[in-house]
């Protein structure tokens, strides 16, 4: 539970930053963003830790991105075939997946040590703490920006009718990094042993 | 055993290599006619939302099968033109003929050549409320790789009724606009094609006002803009034989040549009937 809550990729280490500005505009994106990392993450620990023991140390960064691109990859063919619109919506962003701190992080720091079993479950509580953020962040966004959750009109038309505008700032980066800002100052406000003298 | 000889690391990564990409070859082949389905009903979605058919996420909730059914209850005809407007074969309505991105790449190469044999140029007709909309593409060079997109033109041949742009990976935010920012698509409806201008059509900074086979270009996204604006000429210059040949109205290249020859005072003045 600890990569979900205390030591979050996204909000403690600060790693994976770009994607989580450039994804969150709407639920769906973040939703599916999110559960692609997760399976990059769990997978690509779980791979690099069965061959943990064979691979030669002096290739071995080589080798895990072998993985994690055949991964990434992997995940990007099937969402082609089967989620293609959302696919083209997140565009480069899974691509860049391969270069995601959190997921070579995770296999240099736990993948490379640790049983199989263990590792996938690390990959599994980090793909869902960057995952968790991604959906906060991308909740806010989409319901403050769009008025809508998953696509679905959840702001009421009256309230339009009555003078109610959608807030347009926030559909771009720059309010995703503030509301980010506001997670990781929640989070350290809650866990004093986070903040900095 | 030592892991760490030369031997052993060679023979190491050459069979994850392989392996690696055995399995991705394999996910690729198994994948693909289901991926092709997705990027054919795509290019059909963005030919009839520059129709102005449908919003594009009217079709993108439509699901592959009925993108498929709208395009062949709205189309009326589909084929390749030669390069110097006739008709050069038929594309298959029922079985959803449409060409390709790479075609287009293609095509593309040979304009820039200047190349007159092997030109195979897209048009499609679509049959909206009973009016003629005339659907055509084009490709070209953006900041980082191809962008594409098509134009339909209304009964007139050089009114622009809408636009839809599509690219492989300008930069969101900026590039990535004339896919993503729906206003810009919009200026360019009601604006027309003048062959008489240097170029046909321009997207240009700041200087569109007053003239009407102009928009603005988008700010912060240069390159873009200037490589849509090559493409757009390039390609709709492309069609000028076509676009002239049928003007001011008619239905295709092989029955200009029948009109000529007998009915042409007496259709001409009129409104021609409608085929339907």
């Amino acid at each position: 539970m600890n990569p979900i809550f205390k030591g979050n990729p996204i909000t403690t280490l600060i790693l994976g930053i770009c994607s989580a500005l450039a994804v969150t505009v709407q639920l769906k994106g973040a939703f599916v963003m999110g559960l692609s990392v997760i399976v990059v993450t769990s997978f690509s620990n779980f791979i690099v830790s069965c061959m943990r023991n064979s691979i030669p140390t002096r290739v071995r960064i080589i080798v895990q991105l072998v993985v994690v691109s055949l991964m990434v990859i992997l995940v990007d063919q099937f969402l082609k075939a089967y989620a293609y619109s959302i696919e083209k919506q997140l565009s480069v962003y899974i691509g860049l997946i391969i270069t995601n701190c959190i997921v070579m992080g995770r296999i240099e720091a736990f993948g490379l040590g640790n049983k199989p079993i263990p590792s996938f479950l690390d990959g599994l509580a980090n793909g869902a703490g960057y995952a968790m953020i991604l959906i906060i962040i991308a909740f806010f966004r989409e319901l403050l920006g769009s008025g809508t959750l998953f696509g679905f009109r959840i702001i009421p038309e009256c309230i339009y009718n009555a003078g109610y505008m959608n807030n347009g700032l926030v559909i771009l980066p720059p309010m995703a990094l503030i509301l980010l800002g506001c997670i990781v100052w929640v989070q350290r406000s809650i866990q004093k042993d986070l903040q900095e003298k | 055993m030592n892991t760490n000889g030369n031997i052993y690391t060679v023979i190491y990564t050459t069979l994850v290599v392989v392996l690696v990409a055995a399995i991705l070859a394999t996910v690729s082949q198994v994948l693909a006619p289901k991926q092709d389905a997705n990027v054919k009903a795509e290019t059909i979605s963005q030919m009839l939302s520059a129709a102005k058919f449908y919003e594009k996420s009217e079709l993108e909730a439509m699901g592959n099968d009925k993108v498929l059914a709208a395009y062949k209850d709205a189309v009326k005809e589909a084929f390749l033109i030669n390069a110097d407007g006739t008709l050069a074969e038929e594309l298959d309505i029922e079985s959803c003929e449409i060409v390709t991105t790479s075609e287009l790449k293609a095509q593309n190469k040979l304009l820039k050549d200047g190349a007159t044999s092997g030109i195979k140029l897209p048009v499609f007709i679509f049959d909206q409320n009973g009016s003629k909309v005339t659907v055509i593409p084009c490709y070209g060079a953006g900041l980082w790789g191809p962008i594409w997109g098509y134009i339909a033109l209304d009964e007139d041949l050089r009114t622009i009724k809408g636009v839809y742009f599509d690219h492989e990976s300008e930069t969101p935010g900026l590039g990535a606009k004339i896919k993503d920012d729906a206003g810009f698509r919009e200026t360019f409806s009601g604006r027309s094609i003048d062959f008489a201008d240097e170029s046909a059509f321009s997207i240009v900074k700041g200087g569109a006002k007053g003239k009407d086979n102009a928009v603005d270009a988008i700010t912060g996204a240069t390159m873009t803009c200037n490589g849509l604006n090559a493409a757009l000429n390039l390609w709709i210059s492309a069609y000028e034989p076509y676009l002239n040949a049928v003007q001011p109205k008619g239905r295709g290249p092989v029955e200009i040549e029948l009109v000529e020859n007998g009915a042409a005072e007496a259709g001409q003045d009129e409104t021609p009937a409608n085929e339907n």
